[in-house]
């Protein structure tokens, strides 16, 4: 019993440790993103860049396809659900609310955490292990700075444009499924589906996504500076980067959809 | 050879991880333009003390002094102005492997003065000419071999024109030959530039080859600091064991190996 307790202590501190360091590593990003160029150490707009492209533009294709199977599968699954009350046209309502406010920003939350979650984990875990963050510290280069802070804006920038672009994406395939199950034409379906989204819905896909892009790079970044022992290391880094962080994103997905839909 | 200013200065160091002390009160001193090396067996400390030098770990209680600056008491302006003077080239090379061999060279600079990328590239390439790496720059560090690899991170510890150069187990995992030209260029470096030069290592022959003077640690203690006369001449039974690879015996009285056998 009391070993029990302990160890549900030390796991518990264990955790606030952890997501304290990963407040700090929010909190010392952003310090070096405003103040880095007043220390004579700013965050370079090419790291910037450079993290963008990985992240997001090369995520582009993968999310496509992906989204545009969600939509298809909202309207397969919608269609058949409706039918039961002879009301498939109502099903646009269905697609373009549950797409805007769930399925966009979750989908491509996961998908970026396991493309650029895990790449950040090993980078840096790999980068650990070699001694390079070493390196860089003993040539006056804040690893933080250098390797985190372009990793976290870049995340947080593109995970809300990659989620509008996943947004339209599913809303797309909704559209080619439906005109084709229910001879409904194109310009119909984003019709009416456009006349029922608010701009609530989507700035509520796009809160989370922002909140889900600071996930993944933290979650990727904090095991990867923390990674001992090895390659073998890196790789249980990498594991547990993309399951920590798809965990934190589904609890904070949970919570924000309660809070922003009281 | 001892130069009136020292360039090191550490006194009654302690350090360790955790509960576990791994340096016990650790004084050393190293000249100005003086080859120090730092030798002792695997566990002695001395990747300890290095860390603790490069201001990678804190100490428990000493000051480290390095150039005259007490590296505890810096503000990050200070500290920054203070790794500028000093380089370092790690064991396994620590070039940061996605970059190119002359990207590398040219971070530090980079990073930290505002010169065009012009003058970058002439530097970055006189620095590698000094390593002989001439014409390397657009490789990439998977394709070096070893030996390229310790060179390439000489010339990045090199490219701010350090006053201080750290240097850990340069014949790691070389043939000799290479190891011995890596010997050379340390010596030929520190001639040419004045630069006084630590080196951590455990190889005796290129030990003794470039020192001026040695610190032989050992559990966390310095044995002897001295010339390299003074280490070969040394009473001690240890640095003796260590000069001519004897193994050592080990002390344990038969209570304690109980002891440790039953795990208390």
């Amino acid at each position: 019993m009391q070993q029990l307790a302990s160890g549900i202590g030390r796991a518990a501190t264990a955790v606030v440790e952890e997501v304290g360091y990963y407040v700090a590593l929010i909190v010392e990003s952003t310090f070096w993103l405003f103040f880095g160029m007043a220390r004579g150490q700013p965050v370079r707009l090419a790291a910037i860049v450079a993290q963008m492209r990985e992240a997001g533009v090369a995520a582009v294709p993968i999310v496509f396809m992906l989204s545009f199977a969600i939509g298809v599968m909202l309207a397969i699954q919608g269609i058949h659900t409706l039918r039961q009350y002879g009301a498939e046209t109502q099903v646009v309502l269905g697609i373009a609310l549950s797409v805007t406010r769930e399925f966009g920003p979750l989908i491509t939350g996961v998908l970026v955490a396991g493309r650029s979650g895990s790449a950040l984990a090993a980078r840096i875990g790999s980068m650990q292990v070699n001694q390079e963050i070493d390196a860089l510290r003993v040539m006056g280069i804040n690893p933080v700075r250098y390797l985190a802070s372009p990793a976290v804006i870049a995340l947080v920038v593109m995970m809300p444009l990659l989620t509008l672009f996943a947004d339209l994406t599913a809303l797309f395939g909704g559209a080619v499924f439906c005109s084709l199950e229910l001879g409904m034409s194109q310009f119909a379906f984003w019709d009416e589906a456009l006349s029922l989204i608010t701009v609530d819905d989507v700035a509520q896909g796009l809160v989370k996504s922002v909140v889900f892009g600071l996930i993944v790079a933290v979650v990727g970044i904090a095991n990867g500076f923390g990674v001992s022992g090895g390659a073998e290391g890196v790789g249980r880094a990498t594991t547990r980067a993309v399951v920590l962080s798809i965990s934190y994103l589904v609890l904070a997905d949970m919570l924000f959809t309660y809070f922003l839909n009281r | 050879m001892n130069a009136p200013s020292p360039a090191i200065e550490v006194e009654n160091l302690v350090a360790g991880y955790g509960n576990r002390r791994i340096l016990h009160d650790v004084t050393l001193r190293v000249g100005s333009g003086e080859i120090m090396i730092i030798m002792g067996g695997s566990g002695s400390g001395k990747s300890t003390l290095l860390r603790n030098l490069l201001g990678l770990d804190r100490p428990s209680s000493g000051t480290i002094r390095l150039l005259g600056r007490d590296t505890g008491r810096l503000n990050a302006a200070e500290r920054l102005e203070l790794q500028r003077n000093i380089g370092v080239s790690f064991q396994g090379g620590a070039l940061l492997s996605s970059l190119t061999v002359g990207e590398n060279v040219a971070l530090p600079l980079r990073e930290h003065a505002r010169l065009a990328d012009e003058t970058i590239g002439v530097m970055v390439r006189v620095k590698l000419e000094v390593v002989n790496l001439g014409g390397f720059e657009h490789m990439m560090p998977a394709q070096l071999s070893g030996g390229m690899v310790k060179r390439a991170a000489l010339a990045r510890a090199l490219a701010m024109d350090p006053k201080l150069l750290f240097f850990d187990e340069p014949s790691a995992g070389l043939d000799p030959v290479v190891s011995s030209e890596l010997d050379d260029l340390i010596l030929k470096l520190r001639d040419a530039l004045g630069m006084t030069v630590v080196v951590v290592t455990h190889e005796l022959e290129s030990a003794f080859k470039i020192a001026d003077r040695i610190t032989v640690l050992d559990h966390g203690k310095v044995l002897i600091s001295g010339t390299v006369d003074d280490v070969r001449n040394a009473d001690s039974e240890r640095v003796q064991d260590l000069l001519h690879r004897r193994s050592r015996p080990v002390h344990l009285s038969a209570d304690d190996y109980m002891r440790r056998l039953a795990g208390e």
